[in-house]
């Protein structure tokens, strides 16, 4: 099963103002059953870009390449249909919905999910009974579940909203694109914790990240360098530490 | 609170097709000739067992009426209405009244089960004996403008509570009818409320009387049936001095390729320190996705607030009809009153939309808040058109309006119409409106968590209409909130 | 609907001679009219209003007097209707008008205009020009006339110019004149605007601008004068990333009655539209704003703000705002708000707590309320200008 998540010469563009703007340009990524990696790279060298286009944004235009996952083509699909076949994306900068009851939406999601891989839905009880015990693991209080998705949450709220749907959701391949931003400390190892609890044969992550310090509580099997629309370099975990000390120059020289 | 799951339940049973109401009823109909002429304003007060005051109030408005023009100000557009060419009576005949289900027309049973009511709500509706004490809301049946039942008169009685259909009122308490019928809206308010008093052939008539809490909500369901009838229902609700009640309506009407018209007036009269709330899911058939048939719903809804600090307040959820022209408005005549509105109307298809309010403030420390809330879809045209006037004596008077837009798709238009009118310097006014789209961003969010796009549609629609729908007794505000993602659907994509 | 038989409608009919007809058919405008509901007409219906003699020396002087005007660039000055030569320096880009304007259908002050249009400005401003400051100079004399200057305003793909329009009068008169404008491809047109006419008189502006493409038409007008004005812009944003700014102020005391009414057509996308009117009223003194966004299908992408504020200061004064919305595209951001009230007390106690006298208090409060759409004047020259006005 080493074609759990495949990418190959992947490119994909953004129409910007008019102009199409390419970004991904010819990126090749894979991603085996029940391993951790993480992609490390500098702003803009479209990171983001790639977890959207993953996750199923129409904003992209996928210009060339593939992306295949658990051996269907992901690119065909709908976002939900990409969500039910178990792909998680946690954002960025996640979005508010003004008005949108954040329990009454995590149920709505799970239910909806749930349906789609053929499980049972669940009922108001049983639910809000998984959602307390993640709030409670992820020291979320209460007051989060009653009011709206993400309005008014701080940065840190809106990291652990992500993480709580995640761990609800149950994927089966995780993308956290700079989950570990603008967490405390306590906040980063129990995020941590919570991908790390999910770590099986059947699950796997791809990190996005530029502190080596989440990769010290969530340890990848390997680490990716990105540039300019393309993984340049891949290796162990010590190529975190590398990056650490002497940042990105080496990799992009080497590349160049 | 069974009744209330019940009924909720089989809402969202119901809720699966475009428009699941649209079923029409077989009933035995006793129905006059099409036209419209003081014979018939005389026939249907006749009918009625009027007594002659009525049908001289009628024949006033009638002969108002005969001098109006329709009105053309309103943003919407349709074929001219021919008054002639409808029925303005049409009563299912009366059979003595059934002593258990079984008696009951299966026809109408049929109907009941259709709109969701459950089934000892049904029995309660169709007059079976014995069957009210299990059921918290009390209901009074309009069907094509006629009162065919309602449930819990005896229980309300027992509270002083007077809630009947108002040609029952007409004849029980004249009185009261007299001296409150066509004093909120003048029998020549409006050419519709005009046409209206004329013709009206039923509705609900609510009295509270003084320091008393109406011990359930009231409702009232109308349909509109037969083939070619105007419906032209009245409601007056009046609420003493410290009483206070809530009132549901709901409605429905077959669907059908003819435009069929509607005109219905409400009253309400609130005295010192009552409080009336009047909550409006409004559902008639709106045509078909081509804009064929549907309901032409041109409706005078006004309040005042005749006693310091009472409160009338307004809410509705339009989601039916082909063409709506509706200003719910509240008159703050007493010393602190308090008037609101809060709306959601949604269009789709061909549907158009002229709806809003108007907040009149007579009185010193009168307080007025209107929350709107606009979606078109489809071809649709959707209008919110309001005034707000402070009066030179209305002394540190205060009003916020809140009217926002969304637009889903690229073929409808939203308005925003509002008339702000100060003559006192200390009254305060604020008012803020705007106009979007449906944001990209929020849809994929909840489709990356495995949200389809209508029910993504759908819940981002349920929130921005959060601060009306929060304002619906329980019950209703399930109902609005499967309409909201009905009426939307087939809209994106 | 409207006052057909008025002695105004058959005067302004007769001197129209064979033009009159589409002014006798629509006739002057009631309130129940909707566009006129809050400002009727009928304190001109009754008078058979005629043309202006020319204006003598000694009135043009003590008129002039008055005007607080630049003391740079071009000045253009009529009177009553008529070019005058000797106070005017006409630059190489304007002349006196030689063709009539374009007609604008179904807006009351346009039809009277084109009925008995006289022949005003003609400004043509070359491709690439910066024409600087051109100051209009209309002032009108006398009782029961009326003028109705045509001005044409062109401005050729990257040109600019920075208009300075400013009118009074004596006597009981009617001005109405209509801007006819047009702005090339990113050519920024600046129209600062000052009415000061007399208290028994009448302002019927109307200005319709075209917009071309990254073009724009940069706006502001102070109402401060008139028994009845209404300042009428018609913006048309006709090609893609045009801008509009539609501000103002007004200044209304006494028992007079100023209007400024706007229409921004967003006719193409990518188009921008700001409007900030703040109107202060005193005495028996009315205010009426009436601004619509207008957004085609066509015109995606539009972004369109609007605030109207009033603050009244007496008893007796009143405000009629119509924000109005009507809104085709879904890809927009449009908004509007709206706010009536008095002085802030809390406000005013804060000051005065400070040892500030009340109406000084008052006074610093009304002026920081002005401030803000002031400010949106982008010539330092001319807000000073305007300050001193408003202050006058
Ligand atoms: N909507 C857009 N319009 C124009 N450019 C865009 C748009 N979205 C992304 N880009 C550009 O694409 C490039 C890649 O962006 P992306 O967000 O994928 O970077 P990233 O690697 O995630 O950066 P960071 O580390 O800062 O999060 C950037 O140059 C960005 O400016
Ligand atoms: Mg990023």
């Amino acid at each position: 099963m080493s074609d759990f998540l495949k990418i190959q010469g992947l490119q994909a563009r953004i129409d910007a103002d008019g102009t199409p703007k390419d970004i991904l340009k010819g990126l090749d990524l894979e991603v085996p059953k029940g391993e951790i990696h993480a992609i490390m790279g500098p702003n803009g060298s479209g990171k983001s870009t790639l977890s959207y286009v993953l996750a199923g944004r129409d904003d992209y235009e996928v210009t060339g390449g593939s992306a295949t996952f658990k051996g269907q083509d992901l690119l065909a699909l709908e976002p939900e249909e990409r969500a039910a076949l178990g792909l998680f994306l946690a954002f960025q900068s996640p979005v508010e919905l003004p008005g949108v009851n954040n329990a009454n939406f995590l149920r709505t999601a799970v239910n909806a999910v749930r349906r789609a891989r053929g499980e049972a839905e669940l009922d108001a009880v049983a639910f809000l009974k998984a959602v307390r015990a993640e709030t409670k693991h992820l020291s979320m209080s209460d007051d989060m579940l009653k009011r709206a998705v993400n309005v008014g949450f701080s940065g840190g709220e809106k990291k652990r909203n992500e993480v709580l749907q995640m761990r609800l959701l149950q994927p089966s391949f995780a993308i956290l694109d700079e989950t570990d931003s603008g967490l405390d400390i306590d906040a980063l190892r129990i995020v941590a914790e919570g991908v790390n609890s999910l770590r099986s044969p059947d699950f796997s992550a791809l990190v996005i990240t530029h502190h080596q310090r989440l990769l010290d509580y969530i340890v990848p099997d390997r680490v990716h360098v990105m540039a300019h629309g393309r993984i340049i370099h891949s290796g162990g975990p010590d190529i975190a530490k590398t990056l650490e000390k002497q940042g990105y120059t080496q990799f992009l020289e080497a590349a160049a | 609170m069974p009744a209330v799951t019940e009924t909720r339940e089989t809402v969202e049973k119901l809720a699966k097709s475009s428009y699941e109401w649209g079923f029409e009823t077989d009933i035995e109909m006793d129905i006059a000739p099409k036209g419209l002429n003081e014979e018939t304003v005389r026939l249907i007060s006749e009918r009625k067992g009027e007594p002659q005051w009525m049908l001289d109030w009628r024949l006033k408005a009638f002969r108002a009426w005969l001098e109006m023009e329709e009105p053309t100000w309103a943003h919407i557009h349709h074929p001219p209405i021919d008054y002639q060419d409808a029925h303005y009576f049409a009563q299912p005949k009366k059979k003595p009244g059934p002593k258990s289900l079984d008696e009951v027309d299966p026809e109408l049973l049929k109907t009941y089960a259709k709109l969701g009511i459950p089934l000892h709500e049904q029995a309660l509706l169709a007059g079976v004996e014995g069957a009210e004490e299990r059921l918290p809301v009390a209901v009074d049946a309009v069907f094509d403008s006629v009162s065919v039942a309602t449930t819990f008169r005896k229980t309300l009685a027992e509270a002083g509570v007077i809630f009947c259909p108002i040609s029952d009122a007409i004849r029980e308490h004249p009185e009261l009818v007299q001296k409150y019928l066509g004093t909120v809206v003048p029998v020549a308010d409006n050419f519709f409320a005009a046409l209206n008093s004329a013709v009206f052939t039923d509705g609900s008539f609510v009295y509270i009387p003084e320091g008393v809490r109406c011990p359930m909500e009231l409702s009232t369901y109308f349909r509109i049936n037969a083939r070619n009838t105007g419906q032209f229902e009245r409601t007056l609700i009046i609420a003493e001095d410290r009483a206070t009640v809530s009132y549901l309506e709901g409605c429905t009407a077959p669907q059908r390729d003819e435009n069929q018209l509607h005109a219905a007036v409400v009253e309400l009269v609130a005295m010192e320190d009552a409080s009336i709330k009047y909550s409006t899911v409004q559902n008639w058939y709106p045509g078909d996705d081509e804009g064929r048939g549907g309901i032409y719903n041109f409706v005078t809804k006004r309040g005042i607030c005749r006693g310091a600090r009472s409160k009338i307040s307004w809410t509705q959820v339009e989601t039916g009809s082909a063409i709506t022209w509706k200003y719910p408005s509240c008159v703050l005549a007493g010393e602190g009153s308090v008037g609101e509105f809060y709306s959601v109307a949604v269009t789709n298809n061909h549907q158009q939309a002229d709806t809003g309010t108007k907040m009149i403030h007579l009185a010193p420390n009168t307080r007025s808040t209107i929350i709107a809330k606009t979606i078109s879809a489809g071809h649709s045209d959707s209008t919110y058109r309001g005034l707000v006037r402070m009066q030179p004596k209305a002394r540190n008077a205060r009003n916020f309006t809140q009217c926002d837009s969304l637009l889903i798709g690229d073929q409808c238009g939203a308005h925003t119409v509002p008339y702000i009118e100060s003559r006192n310097m200390t009254a305060r006014v604020e008012h803020e409106a705007t106009t979007s789209k449906i944001s990209e961003d929020q849809l994929f969010y909840c489709r990356s968590r495995g949200l389809s796009e209508e029910d993504a549609v759908g819940l981002i629609v349920n929130g921005f209409c959060r601060e009306v729908l929060k304002e619906l007794p329980m019950e209703f505000a399930v109902e609005a909130q499967k309409l909201l993602q009905i009426s939307l659907e087939g809209s994106v994509g | 609907m409207t006052q057909n038989a008025a002695p105004a409608l058959e005067a302004f009919v007769a001197r129209a001679a064979g033009h009159g007809a589409a002014l006798a058919e629509t006739g002057l405008p009631t309130r129940r009219v909707e566009a006129w509901r809050y400002t009727p007409l009928r304190s001109i219906a009754d008078t058979a209003w005629q043309k202006p003699a020319p204006l003598t020396a000694e009135t043009t002087t003590a008129l002039l007097d008055r005007l607080v005007l630049p003391e740079t660039g071009a000045r253009v000055v009529y009177g009553n209707g008529q070019f005058m030569d000797a106070l005017s320096a006409l630059p190489e880009v304007v002349r006196q008008a030689s063709e009539n304007v374009s007609p604008l259908k179904g807006l009351f002050s346009a039809t009277l205009n084109t009925a008995l249009g006289e022949r005003g400005l003609d400004v043509r401003v070359p491709a690439g020009t910066d024409a600087g400051l051109l100051t209009l100079v209309s002032l009108s004399d006398g009782q029961d006339v009326s003028t109705h200057l045509q001005h044409r305003i062109v401005l050729e793909d990257g040109a600019s110019l920075t208009l300075y329009d400013i009118s009074t009068g004596e006597g009981r008169y009617i001005a109405n004149p209509r801007f006819d404008i047009v702005v090339g491809k990113g050519a920024t047109l600046r129209h600062v605007k000052v009415q000061r006419e007399s208290l028994t008189g009448t302002h019927l502006a109307i200005v319709s601008a075209d917009v071309a493409e990254k073009g724009e038409y940069d706006s502001f007008t102070l109402n401060q004068g008139s028994g009845l004005a209404r300042h009428e812009a018609v913006v048309t944003l006709g090609a893609p990333h045009a801008m509009a700014h539609v501000n103002g102020v007004q200044i209304v005391d006494g028992q007079r009655l100023n209007d400024l009414t706007s229409m921004i057509h967003h006719a193409a996308p990518d188009g921008s539209s700001r409007q900030t009117v703040k109107t202060v009223l005193s005495d028996a003194g009315q205010g009426v704003f009436q601004g619509k966004i207008l957004v085609d299908r066509v015109a995606q992408k539009t972004d369109g703000y609007q605030m109207n504020q009033a603050l009244l200061l007496s008893e007796k004064a009143q405000i009629n705002s119509k924000p109005e919305l009507e809104i085709y595209a879904d890809d927009v951001k449009c908004s509007h708000g709206a706010t009536v009230g008095a002085l802030d007390d809390e406000q005013l106690f804060y000051l005065r707590s400070r040892g500030i006298a009340e109406a000084d208090a008052r006074d610093m409060l009304v002026r920081a309320f002005l401030i803000d759409a002031l400010d949106l004047v982008s010539d330092e020259g001319l807000r000073d200008l305007l300050l001193r006005s408003m202050t006058s």
